[in-house]
């Protein structure tokens, strides 16, 4: 007996039944589209967590943080010094491990040019190891010279958003302004643009804007009224939007124009905001923090105030928290198809239980018992995968719903490997839900099948 | 040599700690060409006999031999691969696949048999086209009257060129004139050399057979008509 024949009766079978089977399925399209959309909305965090996290700066980024002193250097609280340029220097000369050290200073600024302002989200004195560090690219112009740095220049780069906010956004001018040679005030105090950062966003936002570009406008009247400003948490994402929003300026100038002139209270403040350091091997990482922290101990005069934090942390984080959803909503899926398998083999049970005659007659007429064997799990196989197909589609559906309800740059990617596995696994159901009613009808006695009324 | 023949069968079933033996050592040599009809009242072990002959089950103790093989120790398998190659059934109800059409009913013991579309599909019209139903091939088996659908039956009982015909009350279910007609169809099969078997309760449609086998009680006994036997060739 060949295969193509048990398949297109074991169809005939379903298709004879067509209301009966569509409710039998139902169980196995639920499965499906849960199990295919769950894993894409995985798998869009998953994408939307990995960007965000190179937009912050890489894998490999580690943060000098401070913390507060332990509990048994308690009485030395009011000695520890805090991250300085000094820790920076040291480190460079005696902690070889390292590739980078990025000292950052950030002043708490506002930018203005003429009434337009701009509140970014970092404003910061940097070296030129920060481009390395959070991985910045220079559009237009230039980064800082070391005469920049040495005579604490008013300088400034800037991000796309912060030129969007003082000049104008392109989509509202209709051209891109490349403000370099402006001059816009931070903090009151006048500074010269001269670089500005390449537009950063997710992958998402990019085919959207490329798609925008090659399509004609079809009408004006839509782009009639004011433009809404979109916020942090629309498109891109926030990791983006911030490093839109970035300001650079050397780090001698941060300190000469803002820090060394005190606070309120007139103190000056010589500690860094911010550390960042790269080691040379990832695969060393462990060795080349322990190298940090001894000459850290040593200009720290043996005050542990500060720790290290690695995005490794995060990054185990992340891949927890996104294996936790896996595993939940596989769970669930699992579930719904082992409902949907249950369904199936009911509808079997019910099926043989209706056809016991044709069953004797076909065993009469020659077929073996593996024969009606193969043809009971066929019929519920075909049953499971007609479910999954119609569950792909159901997934097609459910993901363009999600794809609304979440953020853009969380928007859910149907990959064809949970679809395979959802088939696949839907077929396996098919398989163990047919295994009983298949057994029992193969081993029917064909007189005892032939006399059954 | 004969056909099939039954070595001193008995077949024994157990109920409830009783013995009933439906088949009390049954010795019987069937020919080809033979034209036979196997009576008996209800619970006289006629059915039995008929699962026998029709390798449907196997005896308790004796031997069935088939075309000189032993098979009363056959597998299940071994006597479906049996009965799809030497018997064709013919039931009372017909029995007739209800979802598939009159032409897949008849290429059905062919597909069991392993045999390719093409050859199925033109044995099939030809075993059809026998029973003068060449015309229904698309039809479903509920569309057809009583006893075009037995035709149907017959067609799928010789589309393996079986040796035996093995017909359990084909004309139960038919009015007088269908079934003579049936009967009569059986009649011209045993002259093209086939052996024909009908099982039936009712002795005016056994004395169209020139070979009788009464059962009673698990035992034969048999009848040969003298008027009907030179319808038939019978034992060479």
């Amino acid at each position: 007996m060949n295969l193509f024949n048990t398949i297109f009766i074991g169809l005939k079978e379903i298709w004879a039944h067509k209301f009966r089977s569509l409710l039998t399925m139902f169980g196995i399209v639920l499965g499906v589209a849960s199990l295919v959309g769950m894993s894409a909305l995985i798998k869009g965090m998953e994408n939307g967590m990995r960007e965000s996290m190179v937009a912050m700066g890489g894998a490999d980024k580690v943060r000098l943080e401070t913390q507060p002193v332990p509990a048994y250097q308690d009485h030395l609280a009011d000695q520890a010094p805090g991250r300085t340029i000094r820790d920076v220097h040291a480190l460079r000369k005696g902690a070889p491990l390292l590739r980078t050290v990025a000292p950052q200073m950030s002043i708490d600024a506002l930018l203005t040019r003429g009434e337009k302002r701009c509140d970014p989200s970092e404003c910061v004195g940097v070296w030129a190891e920060s481009l390395d560090i959070d991985l910045h690219t220079i559009a237009h112009g230039r980064f800082f010279t070391q005469i920049d740095e040495e005579r604490a220049n008013p300088v400034c780069v800037i991000g796309t958003a912060v030129r969007d906010a003082l000049f104008g956004r392109p989509e509202e001018l209709g051209y891109e302004v490349i403000p370099i040679g402006e001059i816009i005030q931070i903090n009151d105090q006048p500074f010269t643009i001269v670089g500005m950062f390449t537009q950063y966003m997710s992958e998402q936002e990019a085919k959207e804007r490329e798609i925008a570009r090659t399509t004609p406008k079809t009408s004006g009247s839509e782009d009639s009224g004011p433009k809404r400003q979109k916020g942090w948490g629309g498109r891109g994402g926030w990791a983006f939007t911030r490093k839109n929003l970035t300001v650079y300026i050397p780090l001698n100038t941060a300190w000469v124009r803002f820090r060394a002139a005190g606070d309120k209270d007139g103190i000056p403040d010589p500690r860094l905001s911010d550390i960042d350091l790269k080691v040379h091997d990832l695969e060393k990482m462990e060795t080349a923090l322990q190298q940090a922290r001894n000459v850290l101990l040593v200009t720290h005069n043996g005050i542990e105030d500060f720790t290290f934090e690695t995005q490794e942390n995060q990054i185990e984080s992340i891949n927890k928290q996104i294996r936790n959803a896996r595993l939940s909503g596989g769970i669930i899926a699992g579930i719904s198809l082992l409902v949907g398998g249950i369904g199936i083999m009911n509808i079997m049970l019910a099926s043989i239980n209706e056809r016991i005659r044709e069953i004797g007659t076909c065993k009469a007429i020659g077929a073996t018992g593996l024969e009606i064997f193969i043809q009971i799990i066929v019929e519920s196989v075909a049953l499971s995968i007609v479910g999954a197909l119609l569950g792909l589609l159901a997934s097609g559906a459910l993901v363009k719903m999600l794809a609304i309800l979440s953020p853009m740059s969380n928007s859910p990617v149907v990959t064809w490997q949970a679809e395979v596995i959802a088939v696949a696994f839907s077929a396996g159901v098919g398989i163990i839900a047919g295994l009983f009613p298949a057994f029992k009808a193969a081993s029917l006695s064909p007189i005892q099948a032939l006399r059954y009324e | 040599m004969a056909l099939l023949e039954l070595r001193n069968v008995s077949k024994i079933y157990h109920t409830g700690g009783e013995e009933i033996r439906a088949l009390d050592d049954v010795t019987l040599d069937l020919h080809q060409g033979d034209f036979i009809s196997i009576i008996g009242p209800s619970g006289s072990g006629k059915s039995t006999l008929m699962h026998v002959l029709g390798c449907l089950d196997s005896p308790t103790r004796g031997e069935v031999v088939l075309d000189g093989v032993d098979i009363s120790k056959a597998t299940t398998s071994q006597l479906a691969r049996i009965r799809n190659r030497t018997i064709g059934f013919v039931f009372q109800s017909f029995n007739l696949l209800p979802k598939l059409n009159v032409l897949q009913n008849v290429e059905l013991p062919m597909v069991y048999a392993g045999l390719g579309g093409k050859a199925r599909h033109e044995r099939a019209v030809k075993a059809l086209e026998m029973v003068e139903l060449g015309h229904r091939l698309k039809n479903r088996p509920n569309q057809l009257s009583g006893g075009q659908q037995q035709r149907v039956a017959i067609a799928r009982a010789l589309v393996n060129d079986p040796k035996i015909i093995l017909a359990d009350e084909p004309t139960g279910n038919l009015d007088t004139h269908t079934g003579e007609v049936i009967l009569n169809l059986f009649r011209e099969l045993s002259t093209q050399g086939r052996t024909v078997i009908l099982v039936t309760h009712n002795p005016e449609i056994a004395a169209v057979t020139p070979r009788r086998i009464e059962i009673r009680n698990g035992k034969v006994a048999e009848k040969v008509d003298p008027r009907l036997a030179g319808f038939t060739p019978s034992t060479p």
